[in-house]
């Protein structure tokens, strides 16, 4: 059993969770994620791993209530107990010292972005964080982001705060005022990594996305994770999940990500009739 | 031996063969004629007493016919269900060259289930600890074998599981009606009373290192990690909605027990038009899963002949009793899909056998102008699994080969690392449970020398 030490409810339907896991928080890097399982009829879901801390033994990581699992999750408090948590998996961000990197995070891609952003900045990159929201109060992380940005932008898709819009207009503005970047990262919403990678293809601007496709070990023996990349099939989980944007096929991603979407739909009837409407309907 | 019927079989997930009574089971034990020089024996991989067991059984004394067989095989109720026996020790029974062979296997599977239930289960006396410890990775039947055996020995062991579960390929792989997973529970819980550790949700090559577990104080590793790589064709359409590798198909159904959605979380495509492509026991498992998944339509496609298919006689006839079609000397060419990425139809061609190829099996080759299409809303593709590459890849001192499977000396189970020792599917490519047991066996000898007078 793996413990949560600590909940905090981020939004209507965000919350991050501090998870007793010492063995993976001393071994975790950047762009690492856990698959966790809640019980024993429970499925395997990926969550990238925001933050650790090595000496209380503690690991981050932040679950936006899309599906039972994660409905389920969001129910979860403090002390309660997660069955199984295995990690740290995937292949750590690829960091070092680029010059300019620009981070872009989209709703709940600022939970992945926030660690590589960090990383980044501690190899001595300039980092220029651009961080998006549908709404004010989707927005996560927004002060441990500022934090460690040299500059930093905020859009919603609904003006609630920040500008009046979306990541992209952001990085093209910077682009026009030829600021200097050297690579970009970019996570969040597939749709969002598409428009950024279009953008800066445009321009030869390096890449960097992480994908979320369906998984069900994480280890690399299943194939579930599978992604066309460069006109190959990579697994997200053993190759990635970070990808060159420029090179994924995020089409396929999408199509691919709404497989099961009948099996979803009724896993979440069942959850709702059994608990009781919750946040979980929007 | 009474078996379920196929039209009731394909409703439910329960074994299919209903296992000897007691007094079918000493018939069948009458007939073994107790060779001076048993042929049989030499055709077990790890070399079963098989007389002396099936002895005691004709004499009533099933619990100690289980305890014969369990001094040389620690899984005689797995092995009993998915051994091969009818190519290793029953093809070489002399009651089979003018008549039917001895049914060791249902014999062995008698006495392992009879003791198991009826029996005490006492565990054998464990000698004092020798103040050794030593790190198995992987809990599938190699390293479950290497455990046991290390243990007996008075070391003291921790198996590292990557997934959840224990059991490895004997979990994940085999199916519940071919392998009820409470069997394979007992046979844990079994070896957790004989004092192995077990360390689930543990990748190695993630968590830890090999380097680091010699770090923590163990003094040899055994590297039991398995064939778990699914291969693709690379044909197109392969990442249709609906197209599986057969690892996935059979992880989603037995363990994640997707059968039972939506009561188990993990959900599976339950298609009406399912085609399995291959010819070993994982395709015909991922078929006669399909059957009972109210998959109307099950066709395996095969692309050379029946007689060449490399899976077990008994499954392929199961199969067939079961409604399973085959399709031979056929083979996929692409998959096609609709608007939104889902697979709709396989397109096929004919194959035809000519010169044979670096296995010594002719090899297909497709027959021009004979392509055509079915209908298809699940594919399974169950072609074959290449090593798992984790451990290799983060012990770049193991030495490996060019197909990725890890080196080493076949009488020692010895890498080219010191203290690591290896056997099973990550040695051998895709193999039998058997073999891998055999290779654990083998391990756990060399590591107990080792131990003893650190002789790299």
């Amino acid at each position: 059993m793996f413990e949560i030490v600590e909940k905090v409810l981020l939004s209507h339907t965000v919350s991050l969770f501090r998870i007793k896991a010492p063995g993976i928080a001393s071994k975790r890097q950047a762009g690492q994620f856990i698959m966790l399982r809640l019980n024993e009829f429970g499925e395997r879901i990926p969550l990238t791993i925001v933050d650790s801390d090595t000496e209380e033994g503690t690991i981050t990581v932040i679950s936006q209530e899309v599906g039972k699992t994660t409905g389920m999750l969001g129910a979860l408090e403090k002390g309660a107990g997660i069955l199984d948590v295995v990690g740290p998996l995937g292949k750590p961000a690829h960091i070092e010292k680029f010059g300019t990197a620009v981070c872009i995070g989209g709703g709940i891609g600022v939970a992945p972005v926030y660690p590589i952003s960090s990383a980044l900045k501690e190899a001595g990159n300039k980092v220029i964080s651009i961080v998006g929201a549908r709404t004010k109060e989707l927005l996560i992380l927004e002060e441990k982001m500022k934090k460690i940005s040299d500059d930093f932008f905020v859009t919603t898709d609904d003006g609630s705060y920040g500008h009046h819009g979306f990541v992209t207009q952001i990085l093209q503005r910077l682009i026009q005022e030829e600021t200097k970047i050297d690579i970009v990262f970019a996570i969040g919403p597939i749709s969002m990594m598409r428009a950024v990678c279009d953008l800066t293809r445009q321009y030869g601007l390096p890449t960097i996305v992480s994908l979320n496709p369906i998984m069900v070990d994480g280890t690399g023996m299943c194939g579930a994770c599978r992604v066309t990349v460069a006109g190959e099939n990579m697994f997200a989980c053993v190759d990635g999940p970070e990808f060159n944007g420029h090179d994924v096929d995020f089409e396929e991603l999408i199509r691919r990500n709404r497989g099961y979407y009948n099996e979803e739909k009724l896993a979440m009837e069942e959850l709702t009739y059994h608990e009781g409407p919750r946040c979980y309907e929007r | 031996m009474p078996e379920q019927d196929p039209l009731e079989r394909i409703r439910n997930f329960q074994e299919v063969p209903y296992g000897y009574t007691e007094e079918l089971a000493m018939k069948e034990a009458f007939r073994c004629l107790q060779c001076k020089d048993p042929k049989c024996v030499a055709g077990c991989p790890v070399n079963i007493d098989i007389p002396w067991f099936v002895r005691l059984i004709s004499e009533g004394k099933f619990i100690e016919a289980a305890w014969k067989i369990k001094e040389t095989n620690l899984l005689p109720s797995v092995c009993g269900r998915v051994c091969r026996q009818e190519d290793q020790c029953e093809k070489r029974c002399i009651r089979a060259k003018k008549g039917q062979a001895v049914a060791i296997g249902a014999l062995e599977r008698f006495a392992a289930d009879y003791e198991r239930e009826k029996g005490d289960l006492a565990v054998p006396e464990i000698p004092a600890w020798t103040g050794r410890k030593v790190a198995v990775v992987g809990s599938g039947p190699a390293g479950l074998t290497a455990a046991g055996d290390l243990v007996k020995k008075g070391h003291r062991v921790t198996i590292f599981e990557a997934l959840h579960v224990p059991g490895g390929v004997l979990m994940y792989g085999i199916p519940e009606f071919r392998l009820p997973k409470r069997i394979v529970a007992a046979e844990i819980a079994y070896l957790k009373r004989m004092g192995v550790d077990f360390e689930l949700n543990a990748v190695i090559g993630k968590l830890f290192t090999i380097d680091d577990l010699f770090g923590e104080g163990y003094e040899a590793v055994f590297v039991g990690t398995g064939a778990g790589l699914p291969i693709f064709m690379g044909i197109p359409g392969e990442n249709l909605i609906g197209v599986y590798s057969s690892n996935e198909y059979l992880t989603r159904v037995n363990l994640m027990r997707a059968y039972q959605f939506p009561e188990c979380d993990t959900p599976v495509l339950r298609g009406r038009k399912v085609v399995v492509v291959g010819g070993g026991n994982t395709a015909l498992d991922a078929s006669r899963t399909a059957r009972r998944l109210c998959h109307v339509d099950v066709t395996v496609v095969y692309r050379r002949s029946r007689e060449e298919m490399p899976a077990r006689k008994e499954e392929i006839q199961h199969a067939e009793e079961e409604g399973v079609k085959f399709l031979f000397l056929t083979s996929p060419t692409r998959y096609i899909g609709d608007r939104d990425g889902r697979l709709m139809k396989a397109e096929l061609v004919k194959m035809e056998l000519s010169e044979p190829d670096h296995s010594g099996r002719r090899r297909p080759i497709p027959v021009a102008g004979s392509a055509f299409q079915i209908d298809a809303d699940v594919v399974i593709i169950a072609v074959g699994n290449l090593i798992n590459p984790l451990v290799p890849r983060t012990s770049p001192d193991i030495e490996v080969s060019s197909c990725g499977n890890i080196v080493v000396e076949p009488a020692t189970e010895k890498t080219s690392k010191k203290g690591v020792f290896a056997g099973g599917d990550i040695v051998r490519g895709g193999a039998t449970v058997i073999l891998a047991m055999g290779d654990g066996r083998r391990a756990a000898n060399n590591i107990h020398e080792y131990l003893k007078n650190r002789n790299w």
